[in-house]
């Protein structure tokens, strides 16, 4: 079987793992292995690593295009690091990060320790999301009017400022 | 008080706790962020510097941090940062780390808190020997009493939100530092590390590569953060530990049962290059300074205390040399410096091996 990522030598590392419910193999030579950094120790960069290969650019989610809206990460950003930018971006790249954590995790649900102010902010985190969804429906059917009532409502929401003012 | 003074006084590195022999040192780590801020990977220099000096003034603030001490990094020498690596007090990253990441210390050192390392918050907890529910105790108070003045990240389905998706949940790291040399010398850590990391656990040296650790000393960590309460994993890692000393004094008794001549010459051997060597790596210190605190554990060697052994660990790393030597030293200077130092204390070793030996006959 010929390696996956440089189709030209033969794979000798063979990796299984099962995203969102789904199992996905992948075959790999040594020497594509070391360099795309899988450490089988580092469930991270596994996890990373099938996300990657599973996914073309055109299936990507609005993430790629306008990045978080509120830390303006981006998606390549997220894979090149590891790292996300900000809170909200677990709401913004929530599709992703689902299959992420289930993998990387022993569920995907909190059990334990809450702040006391939980509630609230999630609330917050919750609505904001759905307030976007709305303003991009909005966009998409050329309902300036609203579009722009719902930005400013993201804005008091969120804290963001007018770009004028960073 | 200041960084500095924390440092000259005895810390949680020295002190003996339950199953010392073994278990050097519990801590417990929670990775927490503020809401409304991003972390500090991707903030830029001014928001880390906002962060800072927030969390700053509310942690002065918190009766649990009565007494500690704060530090900008700008404000601390790369000496300082380092001395603090060396402890274990801050990670490699953050002591590499300037303006707008700080350190908060609480002076007996058994709380210090990271502030803009890779998420705003990493707290943690220490305490000598297995004692991770003391850890538990001590920052679970530290972070409901800063949760009171902070709104932190938190997301109900996925628990605190950290920078690294592999922290979320819990945000809670457990680790226990470990002394095994008695599996090292009977060829069993290859097989401990592959049992424990397929239970969502992770063993890694605390100096050295993966199972090639320098001075036989490990670190054993929990993986998972998210899907567990944060009491079940403690006592996960605290029993598996716990099995763990087990079979590390189970080695030890089979190392004095089958193999004593060559456990006996290698005590003796590291006492003697100890004792007279004019040239030591930092790798062959903590070596051979790990074969003498088997040595003393198990009653070979006498005339030398556990303390004295993990001071000269400690004193042996480069950034505490040259701490004691008041000087910046170069890697061939290092080397003897070390070597000068360990030969000091352990001048008395020689011959309380030659007494240890004869009473065992």
């Amino acid at each position: 079987m010929k390696c996956e990522m440089c189709h030209i030598n033969e794979a000798n590392v063979h990796l299984t793992q099962v995203v969102g419910g789904e199992v996905r193999k992948l075959h790999l030579c040594e020497k594509c292995a070391k360099e795309s950094g899988v450490d089988i120790q580092d469930p991270m960069a596994i996890a990373d690593l099938f996300l990657g290969l599973g996914q073309t650019p055109s299936e990507t989610g609005p993430g790629e295009v306008t990045g978080c809206p509120r830390c303006h990460l981006g998606r390549s950003d997220f894979k090149k690091t590891g790292r996300l930018g900000c809170p909200e971006c677990y709401v913004h790249f929530r599709a992703e990060l689902a299959p992420l954590l289930k993998a990387m995790h022993h569920g995907d649900r909190h059990v334990g320790k809450r702040p006391c102010g939980a509630a609230v902010a999630e609330r917050q985190l919750e609505s904001l999301d759905d307030l976007r969804r709305r303003l991009d429906e909005a966009v998409a059917s050329e309902n300036f009017e609203l579009a722009a009532k719902l930005r400013d409502e993201i804005r008091a929401l969120s804290g963001e400022r007018p770009p004028a003012s960073p | 008080m200041n960084i500095r003074e924390i440092l000259e006084h005895p810390h949680v590195w020295l002190a003996e706790g339950a199953e010392a022999s073994v278990a050097i040192s519990s801590r417990i780590r929670l990775a927490r962020n503020l809401s409304d801020a991003a972390f500090p990977g991707w903030a830029g220099e001014e928001e880390r510097v906002r962060v800072w000096e927030h969390l700053r003034s509310v942690l002065s603030r918190l009766p649990a941090m009565e007494g500690a001490v704060f530090a900008g990094n700008d404000e601390l020498t790369e000496m300082d940062r380092f001395l603090l690596f060396e402890r274990h007090l801050i990670s490699r990253e953050h002591a590499g780390r300037g303006r707008g990441s700080g350190i908060v210390l609480r002076p007996d050192e058994s709380v210090v808190i990271m502030v803009n390392e890779e998420d705003h918050l990493r707290m943690q907890a220490l305490s000598a020997g297995l004692r991770l529910s003391d850890a538990w105790q001590a920052i679970d108070t530290v972070d409901s009493q800063l949760d009171a003045k902070v709104s932190y990240a938190f997301s109900p389905r996925w628990g605190y939100l950290t920078a690294c998706p592999s922290n979320v949940g819990t945000g809670l790291r457990a680790s226990v530092m470990l002394h095994l040399p008695g599996l090292a010398l009977m060829e069993e850590i290859g097989p401990l590390v592959k049992g424990v990391s397929k239970i969502g656990l992770t063993v890694r040296g605390l100096w050295g590569e993966g199972t090639d650790a320098h001075g036989h000393m490990f670190q054993i960590s929990n993986q998972v953060t998210l899907g567990e309460r944060e009491e079940d994993i403690i006592r996960n890692l605290e029993q598996i530990v716990s099995e763990i000393i087990g079979h590390e004094q189970n080695a030890r008794g089979r190392l004095w049962r089958d193999r004593r001549a060559v456990l006996l010459d290698h005590v003796g051997r590291a006492a003697g290059i100890l004792a007279n060597a004019h040239i030591l790596s930092s790798r062959e210190a903590l070596d051979l300074l790990s074969v003498l605190r088997l040595g003393m554990d198990m009653g070979i060697l006498s005339g030398v205390s556990r303390s004295d052994v993990q001071k000269l660990m400690l004193v042996s790393q480069p950034a505490h040399l040259q701490w004691h030597e008041g000087r910046p030293l170069e890697s061939f200077e290092r080397d003897q410096a070390r070597a000068a130092l360990v030969r000091g204390v352990l001048a008395t070793v020689l011959g309380a091996v030659k007494r240890g030996r004869r009473k065992k006959k």
